[in-house]
């Protein structure tokens, strides 16, 4: 090669991932490159792909509860409401109203793991070492909560079709309350090292816009829509599980750019703190499980359910052949449309914000890949 | 409990727009949904888009029925926001078949139709890029197909890429 060539050489592509630190997994982005200007991205992914919706044409439905915990495996109780909400859609049975309660509670709580986990993980990538720490140790007392509830701390397979299979245990209101009351002066903690911190803001500052017409048309959901100004959460919108009883807002910001996204989660930790608080003071007395039988079959039919998951529309489309195995179970899964989003909000940035971009898209590749 | 039908505006509308073109509209446990005509697909959505705010475009997916004439079921689920409203459209295309892509109406079916392409082997005349998306480009078979079983493996590409002798 000619020194010539080189020189005017504009274009270079370079491989990231699939082992790189910042790709929160094994995402292999192929990037394109202008001296440090991206110009394009090709996302490589499949590399967790595990065929889970060909796993669950071969299980039945209770049997495949379990697997559904391994797709976000940093939020599963939210797959797992997920899937059994649509299950119990097929069926058509009504979940007790105690069993409601607890799974909301549960849920928010793993909305909260699942958001420190990204918070920690995302300053991380930014440069700010300490957050992760802290987000940890918080983080610990929520997996804590799940572990004393049905033992597990990660993949919790905590409910069942048709409500719960668990009590709660003795004092689990008291726990919810002594973290409710511990955890929001945590939430300012973090908001104190970051929010007005210079490099954090010039770093997320204008990063990575997405605007709301631009979310809508890649089919983005959840903070990264939100964050753009639509106001538009499936709890409020079309509400499950009881959540249209309890008061909360929807967080939004204006501008959709990364640190608009920030300041969302960090508004939606503090509201399910709220919707933890009512429902803890507001659990009913009564059974835990619907009538279910002991063998699922539902009646044959198809259904779309969907729930708002900690990164977005989490969508489960059923098909019932009427035999005790699903006929198809697709998996919308919002990690995965979120990402397609990332050529479009790289394209034009500096190479240094696509590891800001990746983080705050907030997306984990065993959803993605399924 | 079968599935009623849908009565409301919405249907009423299409029908008198697309006619022929929409076989059934239906609701089942709360949930409409219409069948289409393969053809009619593209351009219901775009009239829904632009005429009845349907602007999200949530998922596309398929469903294999191997022993009927028409193999594949198609599925666009849709959502407006401003009617918080959600609707299903169906259609129903032979093996072979090349339905036209969405992806002119919502930029997201780029990737929802390569992973129905790589799952089901249902090719989208005029896609961008239509390529394996989860699994390896040279794999063969199409593993969300009833006839692929669940133990069954692409061997060769077994053999040849992680260097496992028996393909499994």
């Amino acid at each position: 090669m000619s020194d010539t060539t080189f020189l005017d050489s504009t274009e270079l592509v370079l491989n990231m991932g699939p082992q790189h630190p910042s790709t929160h997994g094994v995402l292999r982005v192929i990037l394109k490159l202008d001296g440090e200007k991206v110009l394009g991205t090709d996302c490589v992914i499949g590399y967790l792909h595990r065929g889970v919706e060909k796993i669950g044409e071969n299980r039945t439905y209770a049997q495949f509860n379990p697997y559904v915990d391994r797709m976000d495996y940093v939020a599963a109780i939210s797959n797992g409401l997920g899937y059994c909400l649509a299950v119990e859609k097929l069926l058509n049975v009504e979940v007790p109203a105690r069993a409601q309660c607890v799974r909301v509670i549960l849920t928010e709580l793993n909305r909260i793991a699942s958001h420190l986990l990204w918070l920690g993980t995302h300053a991380l990538d930014i440069g700010a070492i300490t957050p992760v720490f802290y987000c940890l140790r918080e983080r610990e007392e929520a997996l804590k909560i799940f572990e004393k509830y049905c033992g597990a701390r990660l993949t919790t397979h905590a409910f069942r079709i048709g409500g719960l299979q668990y009590e709660t245990y003795d004092g689990f209101e008291q726990d919810i309350r002594d973290f409710n009351k511990w955890f929001l002066p945590k939430v300012d903690e973090y908001e104190e090292l970051l929010t007005n911190n210079r490099i954090w803001v010039g770093r997320l500052k204008g990063v990575g816009v997405l605007n709301a017409d631009e979310c809508k048309e890649y089919g983005v959901t959840g903070p990264v829509l939100r964050a753009a100004g639509v106001k538009w959460d499936i709890r409020k919108a079309l509400p499950y599980s009881g959540y249209e009883k309890y008061e909360f807002e929807i967080p939004t910001r204006e501008n959709g750019d990364t640190y608009d996204r920030y300041i969302v989660r960090m508004q939606e930790m503090r509201q399910s703190v709220r919707i933890m608080a009512q429902a803890v003071e507001a659990i009913p007395e009564g059974p835990i499980m619907g009538k279910v039988g002991k063998v699922i079959k539902p009646p044959v039919g198809e259904a779309y359910v969907s729930i708002e998951a900690p990164k977005g529309e989490l969508g489960y489309y059923m098909v019932s052949d009427g035999s005790t195995q699903p006929y198809r179970l697709r998996v919308r899964p919002p990690s995965f449309v979120n990402l397609q989003a990332l050529d479009r909000m790289v394209s034009g940035g500096l190479i240094a914000d696509v590891v800001a971009i990746i983080g705050t898209l907030d997306i984990v590749l065993g959803e993605v890949d399924r | 409990m079968a599935a009623t039908p849908w009565d409301s505006d919405l249907p009423r509308d299409l029908k008198a727009h697309f006619a022929e073109g929409i076989t059934e509209t239906s609701t089942y446990l709360g949930q409409n949904f219409l069948v289409a005509k393969p053809d009619s697909v593209i351009p219901i959505l775009e009239y829904l888009k632009l005429e009845a705010d349907f602007d999200y475009l949530v998922d596309v997916t398929a469903v294999d029925w191997p022993k009927r004439a028409e193999r594949f079921d198609l599925v666009y689920i849709l959502y407006s926001f401003s009617r918080n409203e959600r609707i299903r459209i169906k259609t129903y295309i032979p093996e072979g078949f090349k339905p036209e892509t969405a992806t002119g109406v919502h930029l997201t079916a780029n990737w929802l139709e390569r992973e129905v392409y790589d799952m089901f082997g249902i090719e989208f005349a005029g896609h961008p890029d239509l390529r394996r998306i989860l699994l390896p480009e040279e794999w063969q078979g199409f593993p969300l197909r009833k006839d692929y079983s669940i133990l069954t493996q692409d061997d060769r590409w077994v053999q040849e890429n992680l260097g496992i002798p028996s393909g499994q």
